[in-house]
């Protein structure tokens, strides 16, 4: 298979990472599809929780929104905002949460708050709505994102959500934070992980086709390469025949 | 006790100018209808709490009813930017907004000591996040018995807390199913609460014995809106209209294209325009 899309072999990439017994906290957008996307492929027992309080739902379509009406339909129980924030959340019960940003830096720190200085910004993005405590609370992050060099900076105008920090192991000395933080960043060009040292994000494997200088340009930091990159596995065939059809279906819910 | 009101006179009575105005509902049961008789009435200086603002917010900040909000994640779910909320932070149109931004576990956890009677919420938040350089509001605290530094932030105690939800029995307690959001805290954290439901029925007689149930002595109106949540959705009654949230981002763009919308559907509008949108387009018993 070679016909397939850079976006297709993002979500795709993205879905791989997620294991059957996980229990994951999904944000909106791309890392919904990708856990939706793996649910439906190679990890049918994944738990998706979404911040509505929706615990263990499978939706048919990809949700719109955080909390569209297929998400409480199709879950196990639904709950409320405080008891998810509270119980689920906060009491440590998800193994990986699956955030995207608007600007990211070496270290995983995201921003999605503002782009500028916070007072008189030159844009305000949305905020950090669940993500900052996302970020903290669960076993580890997967971030997923298109990879620029508007949105991969060299620093963040603002941290949202706390990744590795200024690097190595201030997480945990500088904020107490004893979870595992971004442990995989997966972008339509590569897949990226943090040095086991540095913690800065290192290229690990190669999505077909996709040259070290194409990464390099799309990068507003010196990205680094492992001494091993890999290239990424092709979509298979039911990979993309599955993310195909999930999207078709959203595509012709969301226009009714 | 509630009262069955009308929805003017639920709003009329239950907000003054200036208040602090809680209108929750995370994603689901959002009181549109209710936020379209505040802009109705003409409120100015509010100050609106809600999570997620939404185009809820976006509608009621365009047309100059807020001063202040408090909030934690403000954008068109899935589709971008709220075009009048932005505005008015970045260019003060029509008016300066201020804002106390959070997290969600933070509202969350502040609403939920709002309802319990604390003064503040205390949890495991805010960790290497900037926001707590930049709001005041955002503290942290020592737990007496491990000394972990946890963080605090006030409890939500809104002047009015406005909800909607599918039922009221003619008793005046009130059911939410589904998505239940914040709603049953907003509304006890609250000193008046106005909700705007589906149906009114007899009695809940066959309900599960947990469902969530607001009673008639902590709600201060009830007002019938059959489809008064849209383009949000009630869960069993309709849909939530994606295409409208999709559609918005278009109508609220520019400033002179939302006022016109809003003169042709709000001002000139009236609850009953929600009707067409509910469950029996019109047909529910009040």
């Amino acid at each position: 298979m070679s016909d397939y899309t850079a976006n297709e072999m993002m979500s795709i990439a993205a879905a791989r990472a997620l294991r059957n017994d996980d229990i994951c906290f999904v944000g909106i957008g791309l890392p919904s599809e990708a856990a939706n996307l793996a649910r439906l492929t190679h990890a049918p027992g994944l738990t998706l929780i979404y911040e509505s309080g929706t615990l263990a739902t499978k939706p048919d379509v990809l949700p719109l929104s955080i909390g569209d009406g297929e998400l409480c339909e199709t879950a196990l129980t639904t709950v409320s905002v405080p008891e998810m924030f509270r119980y689920w959340l906060q009491g440590g019960r998800i193994t990986v949460g699956f955030l995207g940003a608007a600007q990211l830096d070496r270290f995983g720190n995201i921003n999605t708050t503002v782009i500028g200085d916070y007072n008189d910004p030159k844009v305000r993005l949305p905020g950090g709505g669940g993500a900052p405590e996302i970020a903290t609370s669960c076993g580890e992050i997967f971030i997923v994102m298109r990879q620029s060099d508007r949105g991969f900076v060299d620093k963040i105008d603002f941290f949202t959500s706390l990744g590795h920090g200024t690097g190595g192991d201030d997480r945990l000395r500088t904020y107490g934070v004893t979870t595992k933080g971004p442990s995989r960043l997966v972008t339509d060009l590569c897949i990226m992980e943090p040095d086991p040292e540095t913690k800065e994000f290192t290229v690990t494997s190669i999505h077909p086709g996709v040259t070290r200088t194409k990464i390099e340009e799309n990068t507003g930091w010196a990205v680094k390469f492992a001494d091993e990159v890999a290239e990424t596995p092709h979509p298979n065939a039911e990979e993309l025949e599955v993310l195909r059809a999930l999207k078709a279906r959203t595509a012709a819910a969301h226009s009714a | 006790m509630a009262e069955f009101l009308s929805l003017a006179d639920a709003i009329e009575s239950a907000i003054s100018d200036g208040d602090s105005v809680a209108m929750e509902g995370f994603t689901h049961l959002i009181p549109h209808a209710a936020g379209h008789e505040i802009i109705r009435q003409r409120r100015s200086g509010l100050r609106l709490i809600r999570m997620t603002p939404d185009i809820i917010y976006d509608q009621m900040i365009g047309m100059g009813c807020a001063d202040r909000i408090m909030y934690s994640w403000g954008g068109n779910p899935g589709v971008g930017s709220l075009h009048r909320f932005r505005d008015a932070i970045q260019n003060g149109w029509p008016g300066p907004l201020e804002i106390d931004e959070h997290s969600h576990a933070a509202m969350a956890n502040a609403y939920d000591a709002g309802a319990a009677g604390l003064p503040c919420a205390v949890f495991r938040g805010y960790r290497g996040a900037q926001l707590a350089e930049v709001n005041p509001n955002i503290k942290s605290i020592n737990c007496p018995f491990t000394g972990e530094k946890l963080a605090a932030v006030p409890a939500i105690r809104a002047d009015v807390a406005v909800i909607h939800a599918q039922k009221a029995s003619r008793n005046g307690d009130v059911l939410l199913e589904g998505i239940v959001g914040v709603q049953k805290e907003a509304v006890l954290g609250a000193k008046r609460s106005v909700v705007t439901v589906e149906e009114i029925v007899d009695d809940f007689a066959d309900l599960p014995p947990n469902a969530v149930i607001l009673p008639s002595w902590t709600i201060s109106a009830i007002t019938c809106v059959p489809g008064g949540a849209h383009p949000s959705y009630a869960h069993g009654y309709y849909s939530r209209d994606n295409a409208f949230y999709k559609a918005w981002d278009e109508i609220a763009r520019d400033r002179d294209g939302f006022r016109a919308w809003m003169q042709e559907h709000v001002i000139g509008g009236g609850p009953e325009d929600f009707a067409r949108h509910g469950k029996a387009a019109g047909g529910v018993a009040s």
